[in-house]
C-alpha cells in the first residue's frame, strides 16, 4: 500500500471520531419518554399501539383527504367517525403539546413543524383572552378537554 | 483534470479565495433571510417577484448565449470557434449554477423545493423550466467537460458526446423560450402579454452572453498566454451586433404596437418605466442609462471600424453588458408589476440583504467560472494546444 | 484484480445495495390499514359555487367592514400595518380600481362613492392554478379554487398569474399580527401564499361562508351556479351584473349588482 503510514493512522482516527457519541455516552441512557396522557379520555382515535407507529402517516393521510379531497371523517378501525382535524380533534384531548407531542419529538430528535400553522393546544388559551364579538362566538364556543 | 484547479499562481488563489469570502457574506445573509422571510428584500403584494427573479431570467440568456459559440463551431464546421467553445460552455455552467442559486433563494419554503420533482405539473412552465435549466446544466458538463477531457488525453473527443452537443443547440433556444414563456401567457400582465417576448428573450440573450463571453476572454488573455484568435473574436463581435441589433428592433416593436394602438393598459408600464407614472419615477434614469448605452454600443458595432477595433471592443462589450442587465434585470420584472391589477402604483427597490445575496450567488457564480476556465487553460497549456 | 476492476465492482455493489434497500422500502411501506373516509356532515355541495354582491346594500352601511372582520378573523388573516406585506382575503376597493377596464371620467355619481369587495373570484379558467408547479393552489370539482398550505413552496408564481390581485404571501411569519386567534382555524407560515378559500371548511360541516353569513343586511349570496333553480341563479336572472375583468377569459364566479 502506498503512503501507509498515512492512511492507516487515518483510518483509525476517522474510526474514532465517527464511534464518539457511543464511547461517550457508555453506560449512560437518556431515560425513556413519558408523554403525559390526557386525563379525562382513554380513547384515541386508533390503539395506542397503532398511534404510536403511525400516527405521522395517519395525519399525512388526513391533511391530503381534508385539503385536497374535501373528506372530512374519518371511520377508525372500530367503526366510530371521527373528525379528520389536528386542531380542532387531536388537540381536544391532548391539551397540551410540551408535556406529550414535544417528549417524544425531543427524544429521537424530529422536529415536525406542523405547529407553524396549527394552533398548539397551550396556544389556544394564550390567544383566546380577549373579547370576541357576538358573532364569532359560535365560532370558538368549543373549548379545550380541560373546560368540560 | 480537477487537480489543475488546486494549483496555480497566486493570483490565481487570491482570485479563488475573494470569491469564496464574498460568497459566504452572501451566505450570511442568505441565513438571515431563511430566519426573517422573504420580507427581508424590498418584495411586496404588488411587486411579488423582484431582484433574484430578474437576476435569474438574466442568467438564463447568459447561459444559453453558448450557443452562438456551439452551433457555428460543432454544426457548421466554423474552425475558427475552436479555442472559444470550451469557454462559452463554462460561462454557460456557471451561468444555469447561478440561476438555479436565484430560484433557490427566491423560494418561500425552501426545503419544499422538491415538491416540484414529487408532484410533476405538466401544465405550468415552472415544471418544464425546471426540466430544460437542469438538463442544459448536465449537457454542458457532459460536452464541455468531454471535449476538453479530449484535449487532456491528446485526442478527439468520444464520439457518443457528439449527439449531446448537436441536443445543446436546440436546449439552449429552449432553456430561454421556456423562461420568456413564464412571463408570456399571464393574462394579467400586459407589459409581458406579447408574442414577442421569447424572440426579444432570446435576442437579448445572443448579445448579452457573447459580449460577457469575450470580456472573459479578454481578461483571460490579459493573465494567460491563451488567445483565441483575431478572427474569432471579430465572428463573435459580429454576433453581438446582429443581436443587439434585433433586440432594439423588437423593442421598437413593442413601442409601436403599445403607442400606435393607443390601449392604455399596454402602456403604463412603458410609460412608468420611461416617464414615471403619477409621479413614481424610480426606474426612469436607469432605463434611459439602459437603452443610451446599447444603442451607442450598437452604432458603434454596426460601423466595422469601430468594431473590428479590437482595443475598443471590450468597452462595448461593458456598455452592451450594462445596458442589457438594467434592461432584463431591472426593467423587465418589475416593469409587468407596475401598475398593479387594481392599476395602482408600488415601486420596487431591493434592499442591502437582498443584493449581498445576489452578489454571494454572483461570486459563487463567477467562482465556477474561474476554476473551470483555469481547468481549461491548464489543460490547454499542458498539452501545447494554447 | 486491478484497482479499475475493484472500484468498478464497488460501484456496482453500491448501487445494487442501495436499489435493494430502496425497494425493500416501497415494498414494505405499510399503509394505514382499514383507512376509510367520507365528506362532512350536512357538508354543502353545489356543481359551481358563485357569490353575489349586492353594492347597493353597502352603499347604505359606507363604514361596515362586517364581512371583512369575520373573515380575516375566523382564519386568523394577519393585521400586518406595512403595506408592502399586507395579508388580505377580501377587502374594499373604488369602482376604478376593482374595474379599471369599465371605469371612465364621465362616471356617474352612483359609482363614484360605491364600494366593491374584492376577493378571490374563483375563477372557471384560474391561470392561478394553470402556473402552479406543484398544484398547490388547485380547482375543486365544485369550482372552488383551493390553497393546499402543506405543498405550497412559495415561488410566488400563482401571484404574477392572478389579473385580480386577490392573493397575498406571507413575507415574515404572520403570528405575531393576529390579534384575537380563532383556534379552530390554523395560522399559515412564513413563504406560503394565501387567499380566500371559500370557507371550504364551512361548507364541509353545512354552514355558509363566514362573509355570507356576518353580513347583517344580507348583501352577500353565495350559491350553486349550476342549478337553473338556485336563488343566486334568480338573483342573475333579475339584476344587472358585473364581473371583473370578463375579457381575460378566466370565468369569474364572484358577481356584482350594481
Amino acid at each position: 500500500m502506498y503512503d501507509a503510514g498515512k492512511v492507516i493512522p487515518g483510518l483509525i482516527a476517522f474510526v474514532v471520531l465517527v464511534t464518539v457519541p457511543f464511547w461517550t455516552n457508555f453506560g449512560k441512557a437518556a431515560p425513556e419518554p413519558k408523554p403525559e396522557l390526557p386525563k379525562e379520555y382513554k380513547k384515541c382515535v386508533e390503539s395506542k399501539d397503532f398511534m404510536r407507529r403511525e400516527h405521522m402517516k395517519l395525519l399525512r393521510k388526513w391533511r391530503f383527504d381534508v385539503v385536497r379531497k374535501n373528506m372530512r371523517i374519518y371511520i377508525n378501525s372500530e367503526g366510530q367517525p371521527v373528525n379528520m382535524s389536528l386542531q380542532n380533534e387531536c388537540f381536544r384531548c391532548h391539551t397540551s403539546k410540551k408535556k406529550f407531542c414535544d417528549v417524544c419529538h425531543d427524544y429521537v430528535a424530529a422536529h415536525p413543524y406542523c405547529w407553524n400553522c396549527h394552533i398548539p393546544p397551550e396556544e389556544k388559551k394564550g390567544w383566546a383572552t380577549k373579547e370576541v364579538k357576538n358573532w364569532t362566538d359560535e365560532v370558538s364556543s368549543e373549548q379545550p378537554a380541560s373546560h368540560h | 483534470m480537477l487537480e489543475k484547479a488546486l494549483v496555480g499562481s497566486k493570483k490565481y488563489y487570491a482570485l479563488v479565495f475573494f470569491l469564496g469570502a464574498v460568497f459566504l457574506v452572501g451566505f450570511y445573509f442568505f441565513l438571515k433571510q431563511l430566519a426573517f422571510g422573504l420580507g427581508i428584500t424590498g418584495m411586496s403584494r404588488d411587486v411579488s417577484w423582484g431582484f433574484y427573479v430578474a437576476q435569474f431570467t438574466y442568467l438564463v440568456g447568459v447561459a444559453a448565449s453558448a450557443v452562438m459559440v456551439v452551433l457555428p463551431y460543432y454544426l457548421h464546421n466554423y474552425k475558427d470557434y475552436g479555442k472559444m467553445t470550451i469557454f462559452g460552455e463554462f460561462l454557460a455552467i456557471g451561468a444555469v449554477t447561478m440561476c438555479l442559486l436565484f430560484i433557490v433563494v427566491d423560494i418561500g419554503q425552501t426545503h419544499r423545493l422538491f415538491n416540484v420533482l414529487l408532484h410533476p405539473t405538466p401544465h405550468s412552465m415552472l415544471f418544464y423550466d425546471m426540466i430544460v435549466l437542469n438538463g442544459y446544466l448536465l449537457i454542458n458538463l457532459i460536452c464541455g467537460w468531454s471535449a476538453l477531457h479530449g484535449v487532456y488525453k491528446g485526442t478527439k473527443y468520444p464520439d457518443w458526446v457528439k449527439p449531446f452537443i448537436y441536443l445543446s443547440i436546440p436546449w439552449a433556444f429552449s432553456i430561454h423560450t421556456v423562461t420568456a414563456f413564464l412571463y408570456a401567457g399571464l393574462p394579467g400582465r400586459h407589459f409581458w402579454l406579447t408574442a414577442v417576448m421569447a424572440p426579444r428573450f432570446l435576442a437579448s440573450a445572443f448579445c448579452s452572453g457573447p459580449a460577457l463571453l469575450l470580456l472573459l476572454i479578454y481578461i483571460v488573455k490579459a493573465f494567460t498566454r491563451f488567445d483565441p484568435g483575431e478572427k474569432a473574436i471579430r465572428a463573435l463581435a459580429k454576433t453581438i451586433t446582429y443581436a443587439l441589433l434585433a433586440n432594439l428592433f423588437l423593442f421598437g416593436c413593442e413601442l409601436f404596437t403599445s403607442f400606435y394602438s393607443g390601449i392604455p393598459g399596454h402602456q403604463f408600464s412603458i410609460k412608468y418605466l420611461f416617464a414615471g407614472l403619477h409621479g413614481h419615477m424610480k426606474l426612469v434614469p436607469w432605463m434611459w442609462t439602459a437603452y443610451a448605452l446599447m444603442l451607442v454600443a450598437a452604432v458603434l458595432l454596426v460601423i466595422p471600424k469601430t468594431r473590428n477595433n479590437l482595443g475598443l471592443l471590450p468597452l462595448l462589450c461593458i456598455l452592451v453588458v450594462i445596458g442589457t442587465w438594467i434592461d432584463k434585470g431591472m426593467g423587465l420584472i418589475v416593469g409587468g408589476f407596475v401598475p398593479n391589477p387594481l392599476e395602482r402604483i408600488t415601486e420596487y427597490m431591493p434592499t442591502f440583504p437582498e443584493v449581498m445575496i445576489s452578489i454571494g450567488i454572483y461570486a459563487a457564480g463567477f467562482l465556477i467560472i474561474t476554476v473551470l476556465y483555469k481547468i481549461a487553460i491548464s489543460v490547454m497549456e499542458s498539452r501545447g494546444v494554447i | 484484480m486491478d484497482r479499475r476492476s475493484f472500484l468498478r465492482a464497488a460501484g456496482f455493489a453500491s448501487l445494487a445495495g442501495l436499489w435493494a434497500s430502496a425497494t425493500v422500502g416501497v415494498l414494505s411501506k405499510r399503509e394505514v390499514k382499514a383507512y376509510a373516509v367520507r365528506p362532512g356532515d350536512k357538508a354543502l355541495t353545489a356543481g359551481r359555487w358563485g357569490m353575489v354582491i349586492d353594492t347597493r346594500v353597502c352603499k347604505d352601511h359606507p363604514e361596515c367592514e362586517k364581512c371583512i372582520e369575520a373573515c380575516h378573523h375566523v382564519h386568523n388573516v394577519p393585521h400586518i400595518p406595512n403595506k408592502r406585506h399586507e395579508i388580505k382575503w377580501i377587502w374594499k376597493e373604488e369602482f376604478e380600481h376593482a374595474f379599471p377596464d369599465t371605469a371612465h371620467e364621465y362616471l356617474n355619481e352612483y359609482l363614484h362613492d360605491r364600494e366593491f369587495l374584492l376577493l378571490c373570484n374563483h375563477c372557471e379558467h384560474p391561470p392561478c392554478v394553470r402556473v402552479c408547479p406543484t398544484q398547490a393552489t388547485f380547482k375543486r370539482e365544485d369550482g372552488i379554487v383551493m390553497m393546499d398550505m402543506h405543498r405550497c413552496i412559495g415561488c410566488r408564481f400563482c401571484m404574477a398569474a392572478c389579473p385580480y390581485g386577490s392573493r397575498s404571501f406571507n413575507w415574515r411569519d404572520p403570528r405575531p399580527f393576529i390579534k384575537d386567534p380563532n383556534p379552530e382555524y390554523p395560522t399559515r407560515m412564513k413563504g406560503v401564499v394565501e387567499k380566500c378559500t371559500f370557507c371550504t371548511e364551512q361548507l364541509a360541516f353545512g354552514k355558509l361562508p363566514v362573509c355570507a353569513e356576518a353580513c347583517p343586511y344580507g348583501a352577500i349570496k353565495v350559491g350553486d351556479l349550476s342549478d337553473p333553480h338556485s336563488e343566486i341563479n334568480q338573483i342573475l336572472r333579475e339584476n344587472f351584473t358585473l364581473r371583473r375583468k370578463v375579457h381575460l377569459g378566466t370565468g369569474p364566479s364572484v358577481f356584482y349588482i350594481v
